[in-house]
């Protein structure tokens, strides 16, 4: 098998939060610079933030993210963040389905906890703050799980029955929305999505961490359209320890697209749920509610470094925007 | 079972009552019986005392158990004079549950202690080598020596202090362990405490009671004292500060009044010197903890913990917390505050870690383990889960993760929640724990005259101090409630009693200050009174004088509807003075006979005692209670009853329970209606509402230190009375001739100044007189000009800076005002002006009047001049010191609003 070229991408992520009063003292927590591993290289990422902070650090949080905390102590009307990176996305080699180990031997593995890559990977099999196992979804997720099918088979199978189970509607649900309702309306985003299949799986004892980050929503010629391309997308991984799978066996599936993540999603950040990596949370003084704003733009480029032209008519490219 | 232990006829003869309980030896009369199979503090197992009890048996005996049980009173009588409480959630006997306290000590003898100290020492350090593993390399869960599962399914392990190393890295400053000893006589570890250790202040309360209780035996025993370890404790944390800082900051971090253990925060901050504080008391700023105070931003460099780690900040740790100081975290990663103990210390308390002790011992210390722990099964393992399951009768069952979680005792529970917690167990069987069911030593309590053996469990404190840590010699002991309960808890109604530590030789005197040790500056003054404080205090001045106007606004209509009747001109009067304040019909009465007099009245009353109603009697109580509660560490022990007998007077008690809208607190149903007021009882009972409002404003007039605390609160009592007298005479001149002099009758007997009137004044009332002494005349404590000459002086003191007598804008409007009330030609002054019709106070409240405006042209004028720059000296106090950080979550993780700020009519 030829090694796959990599993709590269320029990504811009905007947010703009305005306020109808003034806020007087704000804090923020954001996740905006993408991750650099086995399967996809960071060249260049930066965060521009408007007003300039007056306090600002980095650091890496407990799952390897980069997390940026800034704090605005002049009151301001409007905040501006502006994310941009250039990433080259390797599509990773996916083991055949059929020769993944069966899921009860996964499940197995991680309760024993024995080998430094389980232990690691243990965490994401227990509940978490937005995720909590539940008979519910172990009842989802049983059909695409009988005893003895091969674990990435019944993750292929629970991707596409969530996808056809649930409805892609963004007024549904709300970042607060419970996992427990968006199982009982079956309706719901891209996130909701990510946490059904986790719980489902958390649910059988296997290991699945929340992804977040971006999917190109449209090639260049192509006319497929992705869901999820105007704003973050959110998606999960989940642990297949299997010799020479990629990414320390880390297999990410995108169930509101109903695919396996190869060469089209880039990845800004991982936890147990949104709650550990929410693009950016803030604490604010004044201001009243305010919805930010977002847009996120996805461009892919020539390995040169150059833009990548839509063939005619091509208007706006790939990006969307809101 | 009874089993005789050295009876003697003689000494059951004398003791009378005590027919079957053996006597206890070396006393003529005091009885005990300890019970078979359990260690005993006092007596062997032989029956003979042991010998570290024998003095303190001899001086029981010498007492005699009338004198025991005077002493028990006294304890209890101390304790409530001294406001200990232990608060019980969700208790409907309300808030605070006074604590309880034996008169007899538990006596541990210096050997015992020695070895009992060496491993409290040794498990500090290994609790806080485990928690500097865990937040930095993990090394202990790659090498497997702790289940993975312990640390990462722990809702205590909070991944946002991962790599947050504190200075010095002690994460563990304070520890609390409560040990209970086996039947044969060794102590063990039950539990632990590292998130918010608690016990310190109570043991040394109990200490400070104790020495009143027992003072001739506390001193001819060789005691260890307690003071020395809180003196260690204090400059422990003062050391924690970086040693730039000349005058470190330290602060107790408290949840509020409506925590268990407010009291000993309180206590412990009044002992060791810190600013109390709750979480919107600080702020982060630029990586750095301040406290909001008067003076502006404060910088904190000690935070004594006592919030719950993933309550401290909103932004990364529980988002819907409104208890917390956004960016805590940050400043925890930059090391620019100290906590004690660190963010997620509560880690270490996780009794699913208690059977991995012994090999992280040895992984860590390279020593054994000196005391062990309770025999403890965690289920994460299958081996000790098919234990925990099979022996589940036998065993206590509990959470592996939550220190503070329920107990189950198999034992003691029925087939069906037997088999609950079984499938709970199944489910998720590395939450929990199965841990031997201890029968603890027990230890003599004086019940009903007689000393009785009750199961008893020592709490053992640890400090760090020099790079080590030390342990607080004795202290706290607690019992449970009955014989036969073998779980020890205040939460459950147990009680307590003082350890004394005795040592080999005999104690001196408390030691004196060591050399280098500075004799404390005297300090007068305290400058970080928050500024939520400051806002509260404020506003209970303002409330209580609002129940006090209100009350004699109501006794001034009951007293004329008696003389006058209803129908007369008198009681009209009244009425038309009563509406625009907000009282029924809340538009002009429309009729004036007898029967709509009765009917106005009985409204007037009806909606006075509607606790819904906030311009009602019973609103404004409630007020002062709930507002009181929030400054409650503040308010003398007699403040405090007065405000609770001012409740009482309302039969308001049912209403204050259902204040409290805490996280965790569950919400008691609304109470029934509060017994209503009536013609017949209404003027006794309004009398009875005025005499605990008189106790709280003669409280603070006579008891309170002039410091800022009781400025702000007097300042609120100013503006509130002089708004009142405002008006009044707003009712006064909205009168027709006919029935003004009735209208000045009730203004004097309102602002109670008729005397003062008729020592002056032979005739009836008169406008001219009238106003001059309810206005202008600065030496009658109840006129207008006496509020604004207060005023005037509290504007000097709060002013920043007086040495270039520049003005604060407070103090430019308290001169102004008083300019007024000093210039003003009350001969010169029509009283009505021009029949304008007149609005209900509350929609007065206008913008500042302009320096430039002419002299006021008429009364109606003068007050709505007056009251316009009153307001504006309300707001411009709110603005200057209240401002507070009101800080609303929101951004992508969901917008939550946190609760508005009370004191909704602010500047009204």
């Amino acid at each position: 098998m030829s090694t796959p070229r990599p993709m590269d991408y320029r990504v811009r992520h905007v947010t703009v939060y305005d306020y109808a009063t003034p806020v007087t003292i704000s804090h923020h927590a954001g996740r905006l610079r993408p991750r650099h591993f086995d399967t996809q290289k960071v060249h260049d990422s930066a965060l521009h933030i408007a007003p300039v902070p007056s306090h600002r650090r980095e650091r890496r949080d407990f799952f390897g993210n980069t997390l940026t905390t800034f704090t605005l102590a002049e009151p301001y009307r409007a905040l501006t963040v502006t994310a941009t990176s250039h990433v080259s996305v390797q599509p990773p080699r996916l083991p055949e389905a059929i020769h993944t180990p069966p899921w009860e031997q996964v499940a197995d593995r991680l309760a024993g906890g024995l080998g430094a890559d389980v232990v690691d990977a243990g965490q994401y099999a227990f509940d978490s703050p937005l995720v909590a196992a539940s008979a519910d979804l172990r009842d989802f997720a049983a059909p695409s799980f009988p005893p003895g099918r091969p674990i990435l088979s019944g993750v292929r199978d629970l991707c596409h029955r969530v996808h056809t189970a649930f409805a892609y509607d963004p007024a549904a649900t709300t970042i607060a929305t419970p996992l427990a309702l968006v199982m009982r309306e079956r309706r719901g985003v891209c996130q909701d999505f990510a946490h059904v299949m986790i719980g489902a799986l958390r649910s059988l004892g296997l290991a699945a961490r929340y992804v977040s980050g971006y999917v190109l929503t449209r090639m260049p010629g192509d006319g497929d359209r992705l869901e999820g391309g105007d704003a973050s997308h959110a998606w999960l991984s989940v642990f297949v320890p299997v010799d020479g799978a990629p990414n320390g066996g880390w297999i990410d599936v995108d169930p509101t697209n109903d695919k396996l993540v190869t060469h089209e999603h880039v990845v800004v950040a991982w936890g147990r749920d949104f709650d550990d990596v929410s693009p950016i949370k803030g604490v604010m003084l004044g201001g009243g509610n305010a919805a930010p704003s977002v847009s996120v733009d996805v461009t892919p480029l020539n390995p040169d470094g150059s833009v990548m032209r839509d063939p005619p008519p091509g208007g706006g490219g790939p990006m969307t925007d809101r | 079972m009874v089993t005789p232990l050295n009876t003697s006829a003689n000494a059951e003869a004398e003791a009378g009552a005590g027919a079957e309980t053996p006597a206890v030896p070396g006393s003529s009369w005091l009885c005990y019986e300890s019970r078979p199979g359990v260690y005993d503090e006092m007596v062997a197992a032989d029956g003979t005392v042991r010998p570290h009890w024998r003095d303190l048996v001899a001086h029981l005996d010498a007492l005699g158990a009338g004198e025991i049980g005077r002493r028990a009173d006294r304890a209890r009588r101390l304790i409530r004079d001294n406001g200990v409480t232990y608060n019980v959630y969700g208790d409907p006997a309300g808030q605070d549950r006074a604590w309880s306290l034996d008169p007899v000590p538990l006596l541990i003898d210096e050997a015992d202690w020695l070895s009992i100290e060496r491993a409290m020492v040794q498990r500090a350090q290994l609790l806080n080598a485990v928690l500097a593993d865990l937040y930095g390399p993990r090394h202990l869960l790659s090498e497997g020596i702790l289940p993975a599962a312990l640390v990462h399914a722990n809702p205590a392990y909070l991944r946002p202090l991962v790599g947050a190393r504190p200075s010095g890295g002690v994460f563990v400053h304070l520890l609390a362990v409560d040990l209970a000893r086996a039947p044969d006589g060794r102590w063990w570890v039950v539990d632990t405490r590292s998130e918010m250790p608690s016990g310190i202040g109570y043991a040394l309360e109990n200490r400070v009671i104790m020495n009143r209780v027992l003072p001739d035996v506390l001193r001819a025993l060789p005691v260890h004292r307690l003071a020395q370890h809180l003196t260690e404790v204090r400059d422990s944390l003062i050391r924690r500060a970086p040693p730039t800082r000349e005058h470190p900051r330290v602060v107790l971090w408290t949840p509020g009044p409506f925590n268990e253990t407010y009291f000993e925060h309180v206590y412990l901050a009044r002992y060791m010197g810190f600013t109390l504080v709750e979480g919107e008391d600080l702020t982060v700023r630029d990586g750095r903890v301040f406290l909001k105070t008067l003076e502006g931003l404060q910088p904190v460099d000690v935070i004594l913990r006592r919030n719950e780690s993933s309550f401290c900040d909103p932004l990364e740790l529980k988002g819907e917390s409104t208890l917390g100081a956004p960016g805590l975290v940050e400043a925890a990663h930059e090391r620019t505050v100290s906590l004690a103990n660190a963010l997620g210390a509560g880690l270490a308390e996780s009794p699913g870690l208690m059977p991995f002790l012994p090999s992280l011992c040895h992984r860590l210390l390279g020593e054994e383990l000196l005391m062990p722990s309770v025999a403890t099964w965690w289920c994460g393992q299958p081996r000790e889960r098919g234990y925990v399951l099979d022996q589940m009768p036998d065993l206590a069952v509990r959470s592996a993760f939550h220190a503070t979680g329920p107990i189950s005792r198999g034992a003691l529970m029925d087939p069906a929640s037997r088999a609950a917690l079984r499938r709970d167990i199944e489910h998720r069987p590395y939450a929990w724990v199965g841990q031997e069911a201890v029968s603890p030593s027990t230890a003599p309590v004086w019940t009903d005259g007689r000393l009785e053996p009750r199961p008893l469990v020592l709490r053992v404190h640890v400090c760090a101090h020099d790079g080590g840590y030390s342990v607080m010699p004795g202290g706290l002991a607690r019992v449970s409630g009955a014989a036969d309960d073998e779980s020890v808890s205040m939460q459950r109604g147990g009680g307590s009693k003082d350890a004394w530590v005795l040592s080999e030789r005999p104690v001196g005197l408390p030691p004196r200050p060591r050399p280098g040790e500075q004799v404390p500056t005297v300090v007068r003054g305290v400058r970080d009174l928050p500024s939520r404080v400051a806002d509260d205090l404020f506003w209970l001045g303002r409330y209580v004088e609002r129940c006090d106007n209100t009350a004699r606004l109501l006794r001034c209509l009951i007293g004329r509807l008696a003389e006058t009747g209803a129908g007369s001109g008198e009681v009209a009067v009244i009425l038309g003075m009563l509406w625009p304040m907000g009282h029924p019909p809340f538009t002009s009465p429309a009729g004036a006979g007898a029967a709509e007099h009765d009917r106005t009245v009985r409204a007037i009353l009806d909606a006075n005692m509607d606790p819904s109603n906030p311009r009602g009697l019973a609103a404004l109580a409630l007020n002062v209670h709930r507002v009181g509660v929030r400054v409650r560490d503040r308010l003398s022990i007699d403040t405090w009853r007065a405000i609770n007998a001012l409740i009482d007077a309302l039969g308001l008690g049912a209403y204050t329970s259902a204040v409290p809208s805490e996280p965790g607190v569950p919400q008691t149903p609304a109470p029934g209606a509060p017994p209503p007021l009536t013609l017949e009882d209404a003027g006794p009972r309004l009398s009875a509402v005025l005499m605990p409002v008189q106790v709280i404003t003669g409280l603070a007039n006579e008891n309170m230190t002039r410091g800022l605390g009781w400025r702000f609160l007097d300042t609120g009592r100013r503006i509130e009375r002089a708004l009142h007298m405002l008006a009044l005479f707003e009712g006064v001149a909205r009168t027709d001739s006919a029935a003004r002099e009735a209208a000045l009758e009730a203004a004097l007997e309102v602002a109670d100044s008729q005397m003062t009137y008729r020592a002056r004044y032979l005739e009836a009332p008169q406008t001219v007189p009238v106003l001059d002494v309810l206005l202008a005349d600065e030496s009658n404590p109840r006129s207008l000009a006496y509020q604004l000459v207060r005023l005037g002086l509290h504007m000097d003191s709060l002013a920043p800076d007086q040495a270039f007598g520049l003005r604060s804008h407070e103090q430019r409007l308290t001169v102004r005002l008083l300019g007024i009330t000093r210039t003003v030609d009350l001969n010169r002054l029509p009283v009505d002006g021009g029949g304008s019709a007149p609005a209900p106070a509350s929609a007065e409240a206008g913008d500042e009047p302009d320096a430039a405006m002419p002299p006021p042209a008429d009364l109606p004028t003068l007050l709505r001049l007056l009251r316009g720059l009153l307001n504006a000296l309300s707001e411009s106090l709110a603005r200057q010191y209240f401002a507070h950080a009101v800080e609303t979550r929101h951004g992508s993780a969901g917008g939550r609003v946190r609760p508005a700020r009370d004191h909704p009519e602010s500047g009204a």
